[in-house]
């Protein structure tokens, strides 16, 4: 019979054990009497040598081995009838944690969904990412550096150890099938799919033979996009689509939610087909390459492989390749910089538990003193410490669990709408959900939670002094007890205010940053990126064309005041950064500071309204025939030339690749905040220069065409121009188009997002503590003072007026409220140093912050405490000292 | 609240493991014969028998069935499991070393006194 046969059978085994009993006593009886006892005698003879037969029967079941199972039985039955008793209690308790519960729980779904999980291909830890690795790099600006497609070509065909296969960023017009739409294109090798394993849903990946120049065009679908324009039939496959003028048939469609690097792609064609130059040239880097592992190989194996490879392409190409090799790591799923972000999250969570617990402690606390005779009669009656401690701790884990569950609905419940509220694009969104790992977080915390606020009150169990404790019953308040008490009371207040602090200190940060000059007037301005119609991209003077009568077209749009062409506008992801240097012995790429290029036309400065410190800005009179020109921005101008004009200075950008990298400063604008309110301070890069598009040469017109937008300052709400700047702009083929259509006014508030959906949760979560550490004042306060109602009813009867008592509960309150406000304080200036580390644009922790969120705290706290206040004051004399 | 009984520590097991070696035998049959072997050296409290004899059987030493006694009475009888055979060999042998030890050094200080 194992345990749990025993367990089932336990009507059985009592049976059996009481009928072994008394066999023995009968037996013990016959003998005696044939001895000459009498029956009473010989009777009573035997049960003083067995001993009772109780204790008997409770030393056999301990014997047994399932007693624990048995007594959790009875002590979760237990539990129950005594949370049925107090439904108050337990509905605030059981409120209290579900919400602290559900709101961790949601926390690390996200945390488990973004960060935890491996990425969603099969076998994911053998896939590995292959980059460039130079001495040049700057790693820290640049992120890190991709490979030159006939580098990857070459390491493809020579590597034992790797599988690798290859993805190029692009973009393009894909005019046919229904409307055009600018679509997001992945120009891939034939292995990509096979390498991560991804299969097709329809049709099938590129053959090898597709791979190469020359080719018959195909193309794969996104999921997305054959959703879109061929709403799912079967029959695209063999058809075709129209890209960037060019048909390419239909030969398979990948599955829905397939993310490769972060985004999901609409089109994929084979990057072997593309003949642009860069592909071919060993000093351009486009290709993003990952790989797989051949079975039996280990990471280590292909790195030394892979840096082999590349010391050999050195040897081989020095002009390209010279100080260049590769690294090889494990492929993670890319999700930027939230992490820091969503662990702060979990630890403010983690403190909204925290008080929780504190609270459900303090509560329980104050029923395991009023408990106290209950207790101290079972321990009396022969209950082990163990066995009342663990009867204790299974009604807190009881509550903890009943907790967690609601909370796991809470969290099933909540998680959507929380991760719809993320500001920006969650990155992995789609990962999230409730799955094992959260179900057994939750439970590991439920139970952790129990166990927490259950041990104060559970280590309290009386075992000393029983007959003391008996006689004078839950009255005799022992002063650790109320330490005790006032220490949870600490605790909480302290949690709560580095809540409050923290909510305040972001609080403040979002008024500043709204504050501040973006550099720019964000009101009335649409930028849009404009796809111009591919038949122009081929031909350069057609392009410089095509723009000047895009600006011209627009310009005569009603409502329209002025109008620019810009490539990196400021406040969106996007930007291009180069060293530069202010003479010509320029050092080392890596050693250069470093400024933001932006590609203007002339008319920028007036739409964005940047103002002009010195100089000029770019005019008509600046083309390919006249000196190259730039135009800096004031953090440069200090940075550079100090307290010197800048202006007639020049400045060498060895990697611009025109004018011969130098390039006369003509100007100084206002600084622009370009990576948002929030991040322009902390930015690695501030410096501007911005260069003017007339005066790039033939050779960057298509590559700049495709990233080019359109500013537009308009005289009327700028949305409305909206419609009819796209008809304007259609262009003879009519396949010109705009995309990501944003106004300045919605990107700067984006900019602040972050911090607005940050302090909108600190906001709630101090709230949430605020609010337990009241109820838990309120709690302590109510059962101290009604431990005290003797004492206070002769305080009353020597003459003490209402007043007085009153004055004295408050004292009390006041005591430990004050306490836990020094303890939060200091806790709280802490916890700012953590917030300044992981939110953009933090202001540091000022006295004001504090000055606020104190008193608000105060006046709270002493609400809660007032209500026990005054009941205590409204003790009757008489009745109070009849009580004990 | 087990009483403490006068055996050393475990001993009252190894007992338990011998007189069912001799036999399957009940409960009230075990503490009549430790009673008659062990009569006016030590005492065995019938109180801590029935907890041994559960324990023995939870561990898988002793097995017990129903059976009818020769009064016709439904009676549990312990026996001796093949695992409860090896602990008696071990634990009996244990026990005699001891007691040649301890006897081996009682022997000593008496030599030293005289």
């Amino acid at each position: 019979m194992n345990w749990w046969q025993r367990l089932l059978r336990r009507r059985k085994m009592e049976d059996q054990l009481e009928k072994e009993l008394r066999f023995h006593l009968d037996q013990h009886v016959g003998e005696l009497i044939a001895r000459g006892l009498s029956p009473d005698e010989a009777r009573r003879q035997s049960r003083l040598a067995l001993g009772g037969p109780e204790q008997v029967k409770e030393n056999c079941r301990d014997a047994r081995g399932t007693r624990w199972l048995e007594d959790l039985q009875q002590d979760c039955r237990y539990a129950i009838r005594m949370l049925q008793k107090q439904p108050r209690f337990a509905v605030v308790a059981l409120l209290t944690l579900a919400l602290g519960i559900g709101a961790t729980t949601v926390m690390f779904t996200v945390i488990n969904g973004v960060l935890l999980k491996p990425l969603p291909y099969s076998d994911s830890d053998k896939l590995v990412a292959v980059n460039g690795k130079s001495d040049g790099w700057n790693a820290e600006i640049f992120g890190e550096q991709n490979v030159a497609y006939l580098d990857f070509l070459d390491c493809a065909r020579e590597s034992r150890s790797l599988t690798i296969a290859a993805a190029l960023y692009n973009g393009g017009t894909a005019s046919e099938p229904g409307e055009p739409e600018y679509v997001d294109l992945r120009e891939i090798s034939s292995g990509l799919f096979s390498v991560l394993r991804v299969p097709i849903v329809q049709g099938r990946s590129f053959l090898p033979e597709e791979d190469r120049p020359g080719a018959s065009p195909v193309a794969i679908l996104g999921n997305g996009f054959w959703q879109r324009h061929f709403a799912e039939r079967a029959d695209a496959l063999g058809s075709s689509v129209v890209l960037d003028g060019k048909r390419y048939t239909v030969v398979g469609i990948a599955p829905a939610g397939l993310k490769l690097f972060s985004d999901e792609a609409d089109i994929y064609t084979p990057v072997g087909q593309d003949t642009a130059r860069y592909l071919r040239n060993r000093a351009a880097h486009p290709m993003h390459v990952v790989g797989r592992l051949q079975p039996g190989t280990t990471l280590s194996q292909a790195q030394t492989e892979l840096a082999l490879l590349g010391r050999h392409l050195a040897e081989q190409f020095p002009d390209t390749n010279a100080g260049r090799s590769f690294q090889v790591r494990s492929l993670r799923p890319k999700v930027g910089n939230i992490g820091s972000k969503l662990w702060l999250l979990l630890g403010a969570v983690g403190l909204v538990l925290l008080v929780a617990c504190v609270n459900v402690a303090s509560l329980l606390l104050a029923r395991a003193i009023s408990r106290e005779r209950e207790l101290a009669m079972r321990a009396a009656l022969g209950a082990s410490r163990g066995r009342l401690v663990r009867q204790c701790l299974t009604e807190s884990a009881m509550l903890g669990l009943a907790g967690g569950l609601l909370g796991v609905l809470i969290a099933a419940d909540g998680i959507h709408p929380f991760v719809r509220m993320w500001p920006g694009a969650l990155p992995r969104a789609e990962e999230v959900r409730v799955d094992w790992h959260v179900l057994l977080f939750a439970f590991g915390i439920s139970t952790l939670s129990g166990l927490l606020f259950g041990l104060a009150p559970a280590l309290r169990t009386p075992f000393r002094n029983l007959e003391q404790k008996l006689r004078i019953g839950p009255r005799g308040i022992a002063g650790n007890s109320r330490r005790l008490h006032s220490m949870f009371v600490i605790s909480e207040i302290a949690l709560a205010i580095i809540l409050l602090v923290a909510a305040g200190m972001l609080g403040r940060t979002l008024l500043h940053l709204s504050s501040l000059d973006p550099g720019v007037d964000v009101r009335n301005v649409l930028v849009t990126r404009m796809a111009l119609s591919p038949a122009t991209l081929a031909d350069p003077a057609k392009t410089r064309a095509a723009w000047k009568d895009v600006l011209a077209r627009a310009r005569n749009v009603p409502g329209v005041q002025s109008v620019a062409t810009v490539d990196t506008f400021p406040m969106r992801a996007g930007d291009n950064e180069e060293g530069y240097w202010t003479s010509a012995d320029v050092p080392p790429t890596n050693k250069l500071p470093f400024a933001l290029m932006t590609s203007v036309s002339a008319d920028y400065l007036r739409v964005m309204r940047i103002p002009l410190r010195r100089g000029r800005f770019f005019e008509d009179h600046d083309t390919l025939d006249s000196t190259p020109v730039v135009v800096i921005d004031d953090v440069l101008a200090q940075n550079a030339f100090g307290a010197q004009d800048p202006i007639g200075k020049r400045l060498w950008i060895p990697d611009m690749g025109y004018g011969g990298n130098v390039f006369e400063i003509v100007g100084v604008a206002g600084h622009v905040r370009h990576w948002g309110l929030a991040g322009d301070d902390q930015a690695k890069v501030r410096a501007q220069i911005y260069y003017p598009f007339a005066q790039l040469p033939d050779s960057f017109m298509h590559r700049w065409s495709e990233l080019m937008s359109i500013a537009v300052r308009t005289k009327i709400p700028p949305l409305s121009v909206l419609a009819s700047l796209r008809s304007e702009l259609k262009g003879v083929a009519g396949d010109q188009v705009l995309y990501e259509v944003r106004t300045m006014e919605q990107l700067a508030n984006e900019s602040l997002a972050e911090q607005r959906f940050l302090s909108l949760l600190f906001g709630i979560f101090a709230g949430l503590a605020l609010l337990q550490a009241c109820i838990g004042i309120y709690g302590v306060l109510a059962y101290l003072t009604g431990q005290r109602v003797p004492e206070i009813g002769v305080r009353m009867a020597l003459g003490a007026t209402a007043r007085d008592v009153i004055r004295l509960v408050l004292r009390q309150s006041l005591g430990m409220i004050f306490g836990g406000v020094a303890l939060g304080i200091v806790a709280a200036l802490a916890a700012g140093r953590v917030l300044m580390q992981t939110v953009d644009g933090m202001q540091s922790n000022e006295p004001s912050t504090f000055i606020i969120m104190i008193p608000l705290l105060l006046a709270a706290a002493l609400l809660a405490s007032f209500g026990p206040a005054r009941r205590a004051s409204h003790v009757d004399p008489v009745t109070a000292l009849r009580q004990d | 609240m087990a009483e403490k009984s006068d055996l050393p520590q475990g001993t009252l097991d190894l007992l338990i493991l011998k007189i069912v070696a001799l036999g399957p035998v009940h409960g009230y049959a075990i503490a009549q014969r430790l009673e008659q072997v062990s009569r006016g050296v030590v005492q065995v409290p019938q109180g801590s028998l029935y907890p041994a004899l559960h324990r023995l059987e939870n561990r898988g030493l002793l097995a017990a069935d129903w059976e009818e006694t020769e009064s016709g009475r439904e009676a549990k009888f312990y026996r001796l499991t093949r695992k409860g055979q090896t602990q008696l060999e071990t634990e009996a042998a244990s026990w005699q070393r001891l007691i040649d030890a301890v006897g081996l050094v009682l022997k000593l200080s008496e030599g030293g006194v005289e």
